[in-house]
């Protein structure tokens, strides 16, 4: 590593991922979503919730490119407005666990003992619950509501933040830089925030974007299953939910949705898995 | 090897007892009143009494917390839709979904490891660029769409295989190769990453330098090696299967528990819920175990104290 680009690690990292085609194709993707979702309102065709009944289950046409739904609204509308909702359950959400699990996991690898010991004993307990099931349990206990969808799908997401800061901290502590700020006599809060943490943060960052592919996944599949964000809202998986019923007379309202998670969701792998590699260049071979 | 595998059953109890407390917690911290909760919406007063001295819900909360565990072994742990003990309503369902889940692990292991070899042997080729894309398409899909795409072209348009239900083998066929899908993708992203590893080792270049022929360096050296660290990916996998295929479940109605969860929890059964939780997490974690015994079984490099 030369002199400059060890002054500038995000340098560095931004001059090797513009190199891979398929990170950069990611983060595209990931731009298009965001900006759907910030400018849904000036750039939807239509009204995402109004309801046309001559409209129902129109196929796709110049005035409706992606056609209608069962109860005439436009589908283009209601999926620009969808990333809306999606992007803040996933931001939100995963905001809840890189809050929690950072802590925990710093405060784990940092300190050790007892109190580690503690941490990941619950943190495996978590995990236990394989796949959606916490947060599809946590959405039972509070009820149907995108505030409640956020705190479920962010305390599942809390063990994966924690494991990773966990370890990425016990590397980071032993080398003399964390010692020498420990000697000069800095606050072990300071120690952690301003020495610990910035180095341990590659894995966290790649962990965050493949982790927003994750929550897209989950929060729609809990929509598709009638357990996240209800009707009429627009979002992705209740979409395909009410679809079901049509797939013989009017296959594009299931097609669409559908289509439109799993680009988003590739975006996100796609640039996780850019970053990782930018990231760590001695891992790629 | 023994010593071992007490040793991991052992930690396995703290987190098992976790488990359970959280399921037990679920109905009390749910916003309102555990018994009105029980008793639903359009409950008298009477019903909601007689449910709180059924349930136990006027004693402490530990006492209520034995309770609970001592119902989910005994049958007294009721569910209130089927009026049946909860752990022989959820049985035969874990059964139906491991069915699914056995099926499914053989879609995703025969599909998985055999694109990740070709990917690996014909690095930076055409067929890897293709498998590696088709690989992460595999684990972005979601799969309740996936099934319904499926649906579409198999039962409504082509009509050669049903659409939802259990049966035969026809019956099976979708529902396998959907929730096999993402698996086989990430066995596929996996066997490819320890399959180069191994190819760049030492004996690798020792078996090619001494002069056999390729095809025996690949299966006999390097196969064996890179396969160690995806056994314990497909048994992680298959433990996801047998835990998380509510959504597929959903999708092609297959009775398996991750579809009785759903409907339990739409029908506000919270003692069938509860003991489903705690069952389904006891299954998945000794699988878990299962697995890492295997791992230490398969490489005898890795020492387990």
């Amino acid at each position: 590593m030369t002199k400059g680009s060890a002054k500038r690690p995000a340098h560095a990292t931004w001059r090797r991922l513009k190199k891979n085609k398929i990170a950069i194709a990611g983060l595209f993707i990931v731009a298009l979503y965001v900006a759907c979702a910030i400018f849904a309102p000036h750039i939807s065709p239509h009204d995402p919730t109004k309801q046309s009944l001559t409209n129902s289950f129109l196929a796709p046409s110049s005035g409706h490119l992606l056609g209608c739904d069962e109860f005439g609204r436009d589908i283009l509308s209601r999926i620009i407005w969808g990333a809306r909702i999606s992007l803040l359950i996933q931001v939100s959400s995963v905001i809840v666990a890189l809050l929690v699990g950072i802590s925990l996991g710093a405060l784990g690898g940092y300190y050790g003992g007892k109190l580690d010991e503690l941490i990941m004993r619950f943190m495996d307990i978590l995990l236990a619950f394989p796949g959606m099931l916490l947060a599809l349990a946590i959405v039972a206990m509070l009820g149907p509501s995108v505030r409640n969808l956020i705190v479920a799908i962010g305390i599942y997401s809390v063990p994966q933040f924690a494991r990773i800061t966990r370890g990425a901290v016990l590397a980071v502590s032993a080398n003399e830089y964390v010692l020498g700020a420990k000697a000069i006599g800095e606050s072990d809060s300071s120690v952690i925030v301003r020495y610990v943490l910035p180095n341990a943060l590659s894995p966290i960052i790649v962990q965050t974007t493949l982790r927003m592919a994750t929550v897209l996944l989950t929060a729609s599949g809990l929509g598709f299953l009638g357990l996240g964000v209800q009707p009429p809202n627009p979002e992705w998986g209740t979409m395909l939910s009410s679809a079901r019923m049509y797939l013989r007379s009017a296959p594009h309202v299931a097609i669409f949705p559908g289509l439109a998670i799993m680009i988003t969701v590739l975006g996100f792998n796609f640039l996780g898995d850019g970053l990782q590699d930018a990231l760590n260049p001695r891992l790629k071979e | 090897m023994v010593k071992f595998i007490v040793r991991r059953l052992m930690l396995l109890i703290p987190v098992l007892i976790g488990v359970s407390v959280i399921a037990f917690l679920m109905l009390h911290l749910a916003p309102g009143d555990p018994a009105e909760l029980l008793a639903g919406l359009e409950a008298s007063a009477e019903d909601v009494a007689a449910l709180r001295t059924r349930f136990g819900l006027d004693k402490p909360l530990f006492v209520q917390y034995f309770m609970f565990l001592k119902g989910l072994f005994d049958g007294s742990l009721v569910s209130l839709k089927y009026e049946m003990p909860a752990a022989s309503v959820i049985f035969p369902r874990i059964l139906n979904t491991l069915k699914l889940a056995c099926a499914s692990i053989v879609v995703a292991v025969a599909v998985g490891m055999i694109a990740g070899i070709v990917s690996a042997v014909r690095r930076h080729s055409l067929v890897d660029y293709v498998s590696t894309t088709l690989a992460l398409l595999g684990v972005s899909m979601p799969v309740f769409w996936w099934g319904l795409i499926l649906i579409m072209i198999f039962s409504v348009y082509l009509r050669w295989l049903p659409s939802g239900g259990m049966g035969g083998l026809r019956y099976l066929v979708l529902p396998a190769i959907v929730l096999g899908t993402a698996s086989a993708g990430v066995i596929a992203r996996m066997t490819r990453s320890n399959m180069m590893e191994v190819l760049k080792q030492d004996y690798i270049t020792a078996a090619k330098a001494k002069g056999l022929p390729e095809r025996l360096v690949i299966y006999r050296h390097a196969l064996r090696n890179a396969l160690i660290p995806t056994v314990t990916v497909v048994g992680l996998e298959f433990g996801y299967m047998l835990a998380g295929a509510v959504l597929t479940e959903t999708v092609f109605s297959w009775p398996g528990v991750g579809r009785l969860i759903v409907d339990s929890i739409l029908a506000r059964d919270y003692p069938m819920v509860q003991a489903s939780l705690v069952l389904v997490a006891g299954v998945f974690v000794l699988v878990n175990l299962g697995v890492d015994v295997l791992y230490v079984f398969l490489d005898p490099r890795i020492r387990y104290d």
